[in-house]
């Protein structure tokens, strides 16, 4: 694993990189579609993101601590979008749901399966975390006379969050990745966008290479992120472990 | 009724053919994933010089998504001379792309190796080369084919990608059967019933080698 300097390094270079080659011919005239794409491209997976987490964190909880007939809903959940393929749901939301009467937009469709299949991932991560929650929190909250949410809520996720944080990270760039999938069902991101210009203008390297240095920007940007978080988080919890 | 049958039967045997080129997908970039991996990960134990420039390599393709760099290799190449079909393109890239990730999974098992065993080779005058093949490899790899073998199943999943260039597995197969007669429900839900199911049993395989490898290698 690389340190955070030189991360931001990468970050600072590929950046440089991506604005020293628009200031040059050829791609320069690639700029403003690829910018267009990769904003696109960042809301997808913003919005991903963010399903994501509340469908993990909720099939989790659910496979956890549900009645027995939600539990058996959210082991199928999750063993159904962690064993097929991420192309397949979305084409399978895509392409089939409209036979059932169910209509979405693309953008709908994408961030749905984008949400549904890394949050099935993430619903291990947090179902993981909450069990590294040394039993002793449990048991001093039963002595404590707390119910069972306020302990979720108070005690163990707090202190599971920390431990989650850094796999979700790498989830997140798996999302990031997974939203070139989306161009496939004709939603112009970045992906979509270098495959058109490729088309019209046969500048192949030039765009793929913008492209690649676009989206290494953006998972850069992730990785700094969250481990910036992870660094806020975990000083709570070290000075909290020290008495 | 929404689901037939009938035809679904009908089409099963087709996508059975094209569940073969998507094993045949898979089998190849693994073997190339499991070797280039490993050639990665000794690179970036021969100092800095070499390790560099291999580490940004591993950043890069492990930071861009798999679709852009197939793109990438079957409309790039051909610029240098080098035409491939979709098939062999696509391996390459889902190959170079889990190579990548197999890298850090033998980084794991290399460092595992103790130091005395490294010591005692340089002591027994054991070239380079003597010492990876004979004494830090075979201790190296047994307890990382679990992990290993994860990947597999991820790159597997990743093989429908290839339909991206038109590579006729299982997605694919199932797009032209839909396209053909308007009906997408019966094939994209048996390719996501062969996905499930295939997925299912690797993973239960693996447990079988890691309950298996985990008997042999207590330390």
């Amino acid at each position: 694993m690389m340190g955070i300097r030189s991360i931001a390094v990468m970050l600072a270079a590929s950046l440089a990189l991506v604005a020293g080659l628009s200031t040059m011919e050829p791609f320069r005239t690639f700029m403003p579609g690829l910018i267009e794409g990769a904003w696109m491209t960042v809301r997808i997976a913003l919005v991903g993101s963010l399903l994501a987490v509340l469908f993990g964190v909720a099939a989790a909880l659910a496979r956890l601590y549900g009645p027995l007939p939600l539990r058996w809903l959210a082991r199928a959940y999750i063993e159904i979008f962690r064993g097929t393929s991420a192309l397949v749901q979305l084409f399978w939301l895509f392409f089939v749901l409209p036979d059932f009467g169910i209509s979405l937009a693309p953008f709908t469709v994408a961030v749905l399966t984008l949400g549904l299949n890394v949050g099935a991932y993430g619903a291990e991560i947090v179902r993981a975390a909450i069990g590294a929650v040394p039993r002793g929190q449990w048991e001093a909250s039963t002595a404590l006379n707390m119910t069972r949410g306020q302990m979720l809520r108070r005690i163990i996720l707090p202190q599971a969050v920390v431990a989650m944080i850094p796999p979700w990270g790498n989830l997140f760039i798996e999302l990031l990745k997974a939203t070139a999938l989306v161009s496939l069902i004709t939603i112009s991101d970045l992906a979509f966008k270098a495959q058109e210009m490729n088309q019209t203008t046969f500048k192949t390297i030039d765009i793929f290479t913008l492209v690649l240095l676009i989206y290494l920007a953006i998972s850069l940007a992730i990785t700094i992120g969250m481990r910036l978080i992870e660094g806020a988080a975990s000083r709570g919890l070290a000075r909290g472990r020290a008495h | 009724m929404l689901w037939d049958w009938g035809y679904a039967l009908e089409i099963l045997p087709v996508l059975g053919q094209a569940a073969i080129i998507t094993i045949e997908a898979t089998l190849l970039g693994f073997a190339m994933a499991a070797v280039l991996g490993l050639v990665f990960a000794i690179l970036r134990m021969l100092g800095p010089a070499v390790a560099w420039p291999v580490s940004m390599l591993i950043e890069l393709v492990r930071s861009t998504p798999l679709l852009i760099q197939i793109f990438f290799l079957y409309f790039v190449l051909p610029k240098f001379g080098v035409t491939l079909d979709a098939f062999t393109a696509g391996v390459l890239a889902l190959g170079l792309h889990y190579a990548t990730y197999c890298a850090e999974v033998y980084r794991a098992g290399l460092e595992n190796i103790p130091r005395g065993q490294w010591e005692a080779s340089i002591a027994l005058n054991l070239s380079l080369y003597t010492t990876f093949k004979d004494i830090i490899l075979p201790q190296a790899i047994p307890p990382v084919v679990p992990p290993l073998g994860n990947y597999l199943v991820a790159l597997f999943k990743e093989t429908p990608l290839l339909s991206a260039i038109a590579v006729l597995e299982l997605m694919q197969t199932a797009k032209i059967l839909g396209s053909e007669t308007f009906r997408y429900v019966e094939p994209i839900t048996l390719v996501g019933a062969l996905f499930l199911a295939m997925s299912l049993v690797s993973a239960a395989l693996i447990r079988q080698v890691e309950r298996a490898l985990g008997r042999r290698f207590v330390r």
